[in-house]
């Protein structure tokens, strides 16, 4: 055999060589099952960049759509349009409130225990809102997404969906209001951050003088909903 | 031989057991290395079997060719040019080539 031929110069040298050959090729090995048992590196990559040119092209379009939005706004305004216009949620709007910052529990989960009791859910979310709204806030916002008629706060996952955008917390909630009535409605003895802080869930409310609260960014559809004319008869 | 083959053997059995594990994007750098390791190796036994061996050139040889290789490929997927296939044709070139020359003066023994 070729094998038992002696080698007659170097055999430590080889000798070591191949040992880290080996190192290495076990470690090629290895590496190799891994990959062929996830997606391929190629596809990842590929997949990347179409989610990100996508997500440009939604950027500019938004862009458009709010640029569209606003020349037809500036012909004609009414006092009565500009206050439909507020209620619906296309506008921006500023004035004093409060920011309210919602993060996950930092308490490591004891053996056993539900780690879900310690991150934020949607009704969480919608308690706080709830609880705003009933303090007479006129305008709220989660991260940047306007809330109007039709907005949905909803569990997507580990993420929270809010006019079909997911969000991870932290969750920044800024409502325009009474800044002391908003704080002193979700700071109530028994209410909802005394609550959530028993879950070790993170809340800071923060009275600003002036919040901005962005306008609904979406576009409107109306599929199964029609105006009914004759002052409400049909 | 039989302290070469050893060493391969512990090698790989150290390898397997070493919880290391190479990234996926690094993996082709990895596997190029893993070829000029194993040119030299082939070359060094080879110039065992000639009686010309050098122990320097040898162990030199070994991670300078690794080295090389693994940074060859990687400059190339920096400027889009495929270095990978350049190193892969001249190490897979003179693997067998060695292998030849192995075998030939094994035959002629």
């Amino acid at each position: 055999m070729i094998f038992l031929f002696p080698l007659k110069q170097g055999q430590y040298s080889i000798a070591l060589v191949c040992m880290i050959l080996g190192i290495m090729l076990a470690v090629q090995f290895r590496s190799t099952q891994d990959l062929q048992s996830s997606i391929p590196y190629q596809r990842l990559e590929d997949l990347t960049q179409r989610l990100a040119q996508t997500e440009k092209e939604r950027d500019v379009l938004l862009k458009e759509v709010h640029k569209l939005r606003e020349e037809i706004g500036a012909g004609i305004l009414t006092p009565e349009m500009q206050l439909i216009k507020l209620g619906a949620g296309v506008v921006t709007v500023k004035g004093p409130g409060v920011v309210v910052t919602i993060d996950d529990s930092k308490r490591p989960t004891k053996p056993g225990e539900n780690p879900n009791l310690y991150l934020i859910h949607d009704d969480d979310i919608l308690r706080v809102i709830n609880e705003l709204r009933a303090a007479g806030c006129e305008a709220i916002a989660i991260n940047d997404q306007r809330l109007i008629a039709t907005s949905e706060i909803r569990c997507a996952g580990p993420t929270l969906s809010v006019n079909n955008t997911r969000y991870s917390p932290p969750y920044n909630i800024t409502a325009i209001g009474d800044p002391q009535t908003l704080e002193n409605a979700l700071k109530m003895r028994g209410g909802v951050v005394e609550t959530l802080q028993f879950w070790g869930i993170q809340v800071s409310i923060k009275k600003q003088e002036q919040v901005v609260v962005p306008a609904y960014k979406g576009v409107f559809k109306f599929e199964h909903a029609k105006p009914v004319k004759d002052g409400g008869k049909q | 031989m039989i302290l070469p083959i050893a060493g391969l053997i512990i090698g790989i059995y150290i390898g397997t057991m070493f919880p290391l594990r190479i990234p996926q994007e690094y993996a082709k750098f990895m596997s190029i290395a893993v070829l000029a390791s194993l040119d030299s190796v082939f070359g060094g036994m080879r110039s065992a079997i000639e009686e010309k061996f050098d122990n320097q050139v040898f162990i030199s040889g070994f991670f300078f060719n690794a080295l090389l290789a693994a940074g060859l490929a990687y400059v190339g997927e920096r400027l889009g040019i495929d270095l990978y296939y350049v190193a892969l044709l001249a190490f897979g070139l003179r693997i067998f080539q060695n292998l030849a020359i192995i075998r030939r003066y094994f035959l002629k023994k």
